[in-house]
């Protein structure tokens, strides 16, 4: 059973690049820089924050892998499986330490 | 719908941040109590299923692009509660490790997405599948409508949040000091995207996955197996 799950998720990953077909932004995800241009100003307070976090893979992007669609492509879904690899790995110890911390007693009287 | 940071104040993300404090504490608290430890890598299945599904961006007709989340499928198989949980996992790895959603705002893309999403889309599917049997089209059409739902409900909280900042916040040369656009753009913008695209991307992700889990009998969700059991 789990083993079809394993399947869809991997074929979500084989398919990630079609993410990538579509062009421009969502609306408020815009850099600072497309921002200055539409407005002709980067708003002081976002100009303040800009540095402090610029992740590992922006954008789902591995940038050793150029600027090429075929890169970029690569780069996607290999964003994909380590993505998927970290929440799959965070969600299980998570979730496994907030289950797991049931009273003996109760999961006992459940079987 | 990750807002990136800077464009909320560090008030607004603050305010978010404290909201949803209980709200995963009351989250870890009802896991605890109701989550099987044989459910828990189905339910990191789907948290891995939403990172997924947001990687696909879809054209919007003005320029944009927009994405399904997958917040209410995942509510509607394990509880609102697991999927407050399995959302914001997907999210910090997103806005920590791809720099989608600021590490900042990271209280209000949950509060909008791991939150209201899901919450919102649970009970509208509650509200419509009621009594309905597992794989029927009453059921998969309760999980489309409630997914549209959940997912509209979530670009507008965000788009309130987006167009509240220049209401509440500008420099003294009248300039914005965070998002420059207020609620007469903000609103109309993230409601075409959502309204038009992204909210029937989310109703036929539901619907598709309800389907192919329905084919699976080993799943049952937790309102079939019983009706009186508070959800997770």
């Amino acid at each position: 059973m789990m083993k079809r799950y394993w399947m869809a998720i991997a074929v979500l990953i084989i398919f990630s690049p079609l993410g990538l077909l579509a062009e421009g932004t969502a609306w408020g995800e815009w850099g600072s820089d497309d921002l200055a241009e539409t407005l002709g100003y980067i708003p002081q307070g976002m100009q303040n924050v800009q540095d402090v976090w610029a992740g590992i893979f922006p954008d789902y992007s591995v940038s050793f892998l150029g600027e090429s669609s075929l890169g970029q492509s690569i780069g996607y879904v290999i964003a994909a499986i380590i993505g998927s690899a970290l929440v799959y790995g965070v969600s299980l110890w998570l979730t496994k330490m907030i289950a797991s911390k049931k009273d003996a007693t109760l999961s006992c009287s459940n079987k | 719908m990750h807002i990136p940071d800077g464009y909320l104040s560090p008030s607004t993300c603050l305010t978010l941040g404290v909201v949803m404090l209980p709200i995963w504490y009351k989250a870890s608290a009802k896991l605890k109590k109701d989550l099987a430890v044989k459910q828990v890598p189905l339910l990191s299945m789907g948290a891995v299923f939403c990172f997924l599904i947001m990687m696909f961006n879809v054209p919007i007709p003005n320029g944009t692009t927009a994405h399904a989340i997958g917040a209410t499928l995942v509510a509607i198989i394990f509880g609102p509660w697991a999927a407050v949980i399995a959302m914001s996992v997907a999210l910090a790895i997103q806005a920590v490790v791809f720099a989608d959603g600021g590490i900042l705002a990271f209280g209000a893309n949950t509060f909008n997405m791991a939150f209201v999403a899901p919450f919102v889309g649970f009970y509208v599917y509650q509200f419509i599948s009621k009594n309905a049997k597992q794989g029927s089209n009453r059921q998969l059409a309760a999980g489309a409508i409630a997914s549209y739902v959940g997912i509209n409900c979530a670009a507008f909280v965000a788009s309130i949040e987006f167009g509240l900042q220049p209401l509440l916040f500008t420099a003294i040369d009248g300039t914005s000091l965070y998002c420059p656009y207020g609620l007469d753009v903000a609103i109309p913008a993230m409601m075409v995207a959502h309204l038009t695209v992204a909210g029937f991307i989310e109703g036929i992700v539901t619907t598709a996955a309800l389907k192919f889990m329905a084919v699976q009998p080993a799943i049952m969700l937790p309102s079939q197996t019983n009706k009186n059991r508070e959800a997770i």
